[in-house]
């Protein structure tokens, strides 16, 4: 049972990760129904950024953590204003592209500038670990599940109770429409993106400070495993990806401590795909028919 | 019309003349053999391309599983050809990879092809993950990691050349055969489609199956002519390649995947030398090219002899993109 | 119609087929740099891609060792140029690579890649070139034997084989820390964890207790590790990289797990201290090639020349890359031409080369023939070296 227990909580901060990622994913695709594929590699970029500013500036974690949200944001809204902007009323699949060469191009200016080894993240913050019985959970563990948590509550008013949100879910239902009712799609989607992409900045400070290494490929994996996530749990809804993520991680976690780890990833799919045939829109997805 | 139309005559000819034109560049030394292996990567990458076209711009189903598919093949090609090293045992190869791939297909495409949208595309994501996985694991017979190498050469570039060639001419007909036009018409608006009772879901399975046909095609001769293979060669990134391809050429034109299959080719030859920086310059290149072509190079147009003819050719016969 | 459209594809096939001349892939004899020109060597590594992390370190190491050849009047005063290619960890780029090294830039030797797969993809154009490839981190065991069980006549490389380190890590387990029970936690969609994990299951005397697995790009191994520390064992062997050695060996020992960790030559990269954090660097033991604080001054050259070219510690990566460029460069002088089958005669019979990763020679498997020193760090520091005899075969 302590076993089980341990279990829960190593899937539960796995899964954190990529819930953490995976709503920055499901925000943007609820406006502009774009996978915006670049997003695990602005996470990247926010923990090199902290990493930077940790060993150059020396700031406290918190001025750290707000000028990285601050950077990313603005790599999120220029990113979208240069390349995702010009293509708003392109095919999808154009799209996505621009997203995926989008994140080949961080990735890779990374790579070409930082170069492509792994550092070690500085340890800003003593990392306590609680014990109880055989049951041992550390302080960053609770950090990382609290502030995903806390960030889906705060995306999820966000959305539901303020002027802003309720112009994201006009832009989102018809952007046309929202127009013509005097709201500014433009400023809407920067405004996500700004959202979105402080928030993977955030995520990648933390899981830097967590797993104390970062390296430029350090987004695709997440990436990868936050986008599946999002689907999971219905993409475009904020709860969802919280849902998803939480729980591919504690599959994931499950799946290796008793079944066989070798074909964890397998069953992981094989959940997904047998999920998505139960319930086509995800785990909390509205369906939506289709409009004649 | 008639088997020995001007066009098919004309088609045959450009074909000919161009096989020809390679084949004396090769024997005269103008192909050296560095020319000869971005040629046939440039070929295996156009039937990859022009089978997940068939999928993604034909249908308008989104598929990111197209490397699962092309592991099948190539798994198929190393296997029996390591154990019985003829040419016999490579054409075997080729199809029992293609049925093998196709049955795979089937099973995957009933259940999934119902979702819609991204949904599909995480399902076939998964889907090609899992056979990746399922190799990675099955190890004696496909060793696992360390993949197989040593697999006798039994493709060329001709042997390239040839399937690509009747790769085409297959899905070329196919997207002009009436099948092919209801497939179209699904991508066009499926629920239009299914009420003037056009069975959505067998033709979007056709479509699905026949790429992942090509794909396995397309990995058998990845496998005889390079020799090697491992799991890690047909991952997601295997399958956004040739996304690009298809999204670069034109979704939903055969010729934009063959040409967008030779100018990558051919960018990728000359960016070589940038070293590390190449993938760098090339991400830069897409996203202008989609910035400033959203629809790709050729948008869903083709290049028909009958439009050059079309004096000569009735539109019925040939179709108005044909 | 479409019956018809069938027929000429038929027609235009058998045609071709009739038609299809082999035009092979021709060969001539080698290459040779022009007495007043520069000797081109090639260097091909993953530049990007999954492995960039390893290809990067090996090409500035090459490019060092040129530059340093250089400025010491060449090789019997003729420079040496490198033509650096990426092959972004992709078998079918090495091969294109390789094809225009060895038919286009004239070179004499090429020096990479550094994963198994791209190397077994690049033999085959370097044999029909004559053009000898030497890998300095390929390490699967097969990787230069070809179908028939023989040696490709132009592959070579300069770092250990599985079998051989595999061995002697279960040999170092079995004799030095009397280890009975093991359990091993590695990657098995990476071939140099599985090539490992197979060669020292088979050496070792006592019984693997368990196998973890993880999957590449993952950072927390808490839920593996749970599933060890419940198992009775003495000693865990990670075949991995530093990358996931660093973490592996920290969240261990967060957790309490303080039986010793055995690692392969992927270990040797001083980042490890950091990744794991210099306290939990205790009780791990691994294989290495050199070792960056040792006396040999050509050793603290190459060191103390890799921190002011790079501003980073080299790895045993970069040292194997090193060595490989030195290996070239003497097999060029011993045979005194710069033909490329002249060098690859040289090459074969090249005997106790010097090197920073050890002094050896080929075996007539191309593998080079080396000790395995096993260093053991305790407390966060290296506290000793033992050399180990693998007992394989």
């Amino acid at each position: 049972m302590e076993a089980f227990i341990q279990q829960l909580i190593n899937g539960l901060s796995v899964g954190s990760v990529y819930a953490l990622i995976a709503l920055g994913y499901t925000m943007v695709y609820g406006i502009i129904k774009l996978i915006n594929f670049a997003h695990g590699d602005i996470y990247m970029i926010g923990a090199f950024v902290s990493y930077f500013m940790f060993l150059n500036l020396k700031l406290n974690i918190f001025v750290t953590l707000a000028l990285t949200m601050f950077v990313t944001a603005f790599l999120g809204v220029v990113i979208e204003k240069v390349a995702y902007k010009p293509l708003r009323n392109s095919p999808r699949i154009t799209a996505l592209i621009t997203a995926i060469a989008m994140s080949y191009l961080l990735q890779n200016i990374m790579i070409y500038v930082v170069g492509p080894e792994a550092r070690s993240f500085p340890q800003i913050v003593q990392n306590k670990t609680y014990t109880l019985g055989n049951i041992s959970i550390n302080q960053m563990e609770i950090w990382l599940l609290g502030t995903s948590l806390v960030l889906m509550v705060l995306l999820q008013l966000i959305v539901q109770k303020t002027k802003m949100g309720k112009a994201m879910r006009a832009v989102s239902i018809d952007a046309k429409a929202a127009e013509l009712m005097g709201i500014n799609p433009n400023t809407i989607i920067s405004f996500t993106f700004l959202l979105g992409s402080a928030l993977a900045g955030a995520g990648g400070l933390l899981v830097g400070m967590y797993y104390n290494t970062i390296d430029p490929m350090m987004g695709a994996t997440p990436g990868l495993k936050a986008f599946v996530a999002a689907v999971f749990g219905g993409i475009g809804v904020i709860p969802g990806a919280m849902v998803g993520g939480l729980l591919i991680g504690i599959i994931e976690v499950m799946i290796s401590a008793y079944g066989n780890s070798m074909i964890r990833d397998a069953v992981v799919y094989l959940i997904l795909i047998l999920i998505l045939l139960i319930r086509p829109s995800g785990l909390l997805g509205k369906s939506n028919k289709e409009k004649v | 019309m008639k088997l020995f139309s001007k066009l098919n005559i004309s088609w045959l000819i450009i074909t000919l003349l161009g096989f020809f034109a390679i084949d004396s560049l090769v024997y005269f030394g103008i192909i050296d053999p560095y020319y000869e292996i971005t040629l046939v990567n440039i070929l295996i990458n156009m039937i990859l391309a022009i089978g997940l076209n068939l999928i993604v711009g034909y249908s308008g189903q989104l598929s990111l599983g197209h490397a699962g598919f092309m592991a099948i093949g190539a798994y198929a090609t190393g296997i029996l050809t390591i154990e019985n090293q003829s040419m016999g045992a490579f054409l075997i190869s080729l199809v029992v990879g293609s049925l093998f791939a196709g049955i795979v297909a089937l099973i995957v495409g009933i259940p999934t092809l119902r979702l819609k949208g991204d949904y599909l595309a995480v399902a076939t994501l998964g889907f090609s993950e899992i056979i990746r996985i399922l190799i990675l694991n099955m190890t004696e017979l496909t060793n696992g990691a360390a993949g197989l190498s040593g697999i006798p050469f039994f493709a060329d570039w001709q042997t390239a050349f040839a399937l690509a060639l009747i790769c085409i001419i297959l899905v070329a007909n196919y997207t002009r055969s009436s099948i092919g036009r209801a497939t179209i018409a699904i991508r066009e608006d499926e629920v239009a489609a299914e009420s003037v009772g056009v069975n959505t879901f067998y033709y979007k399975l056709i479509a699905f199956i026949i790429g992942a046909v090509t794909a396995s095609v397309a990995g058998s001769i990845h496998a005889s002519y390079f020799g090697v293979i491992n799991p890690s060669q047909f991952t997601f990134d295997k399958s956004i390649d040739v996304l690009i391809m298809v999204v670069f050429g034109g979704i939903g034109s055969l010729t934009g995947s063959v040409v967008a299959a030779v100018a990558l080719g051919i960018l990728n030859m000359y960016l070589q030398p940038f070293g590390a920086l190449r993938v760098i310059i090339y991400s830069l290149v897409l996203i202008l090219i989609m910035i400033f072509k959203p629809t790709g190079l050729f948008g869903t147009k083709e290049i028909s002899l009958a439009k050059i003819f079309h004096k000569n050719s009735k539109p019925i016969s040939e179709g108005k993109e044909g | 119609m479409k019956m018809k459209k069938w027929f000429f594809g038929v027609m235009s096939f058998s045609t071709l087929f009739i038609t299809a001349c082999s035009s092979g892939r021709g060969g001539e004899e080698g290459n040779s740099a022009e007495e007043d020109e520069a000797i081109n060597i090639g260097s091909m590594f993953e530049l990007t891609g999954s492995a960039s992390a390893y290809g990067n370190t090996q090409a500035n190491a090459v490019q060092m060792a040129a530059d340093e050849i250089n400025e010491d009047g060449g090789i019997d005063g003729q420079e040496i140029n490198i033509e650096e290619y990426d092959t972004q960890s992709d078998e079918a780029e090495a091969s294109s690579v390789a094809t225009r090294l060895s038919t286009r830039d004239n070179a004499v030797a090429m020096i990479g890649p550094a994963l198994t797969g791209p190397m077994q993809a690049a033999i085959p154009n370097a044999d029909e070139a004559q053009v000898p490839l030497i890998s300095p981190s390929a390490t699967d065991d097969d990787v230069l034997t070809d179908e028939d069980g023989g040696v490709h006549p132009y592959a070579y490389r300069t770092g250990f084989t599985n079998s051989f380190q595999g061995g002697a890590l279960a040999t170092f387990a079995n004799d030095d820390l009397d280890a009975s029970k093991a359990v091993i936690l590695g990657d098995n969609s990476s071939d140099y964890a599985t090539g490992l994990t197979e060669e020292f299951t088979e050496a070792f005397d006592g019984e693997i207790v368990s196998v973890e697995n993880f999957s590449e790009g993952q950072n927390d191994f808490n839920a593996e590790l749970t599933n060890i520390e419940q198992t009775d064992f003495d000693v865990i062997f990670v075949p991995g990289y530093y990358e996931e050695g660093g973490p592996i060996i920290n969240q261990a020992r967060e957790m309490g797990i303080d039986e010793p960790i055995l690692g392969p030559d992927g270990f040797g990269n001083d980042v490890i201290y950091d990744l794991a954090s210099e306290e939990n660097m205790d009780n791990i033991y691994h294989t290495s090639h050199f070792v960056l604080t040792s006396d040999d001054p050509d050793t603290q050259d190459f060191v103390s020349n890799y921190r002011e070219n790079f501003d980073t510690d080299p790895d045993m990566f970069a040292g194997l890359a090193y060595d490989t460029v030195y290996l070239v460069k003497q097999a060029i002088e011993e045979t005194g031409s710069t033909n490329s089958a002249d060098i690859n005669a040289g090459l074969e019979n090249i005997e106790d080369f010097a090197g920073i990763t050890g002094t050896f020679s080929f075996d007539e498997m191309h593998d080079p023939i080396k000790t395995v020193s096993i260093i053991e760090v305790q407390e966060g520091e290296e506290v000793g070296t033992s050399e180990v005899e693998p007992d394989i075969e």
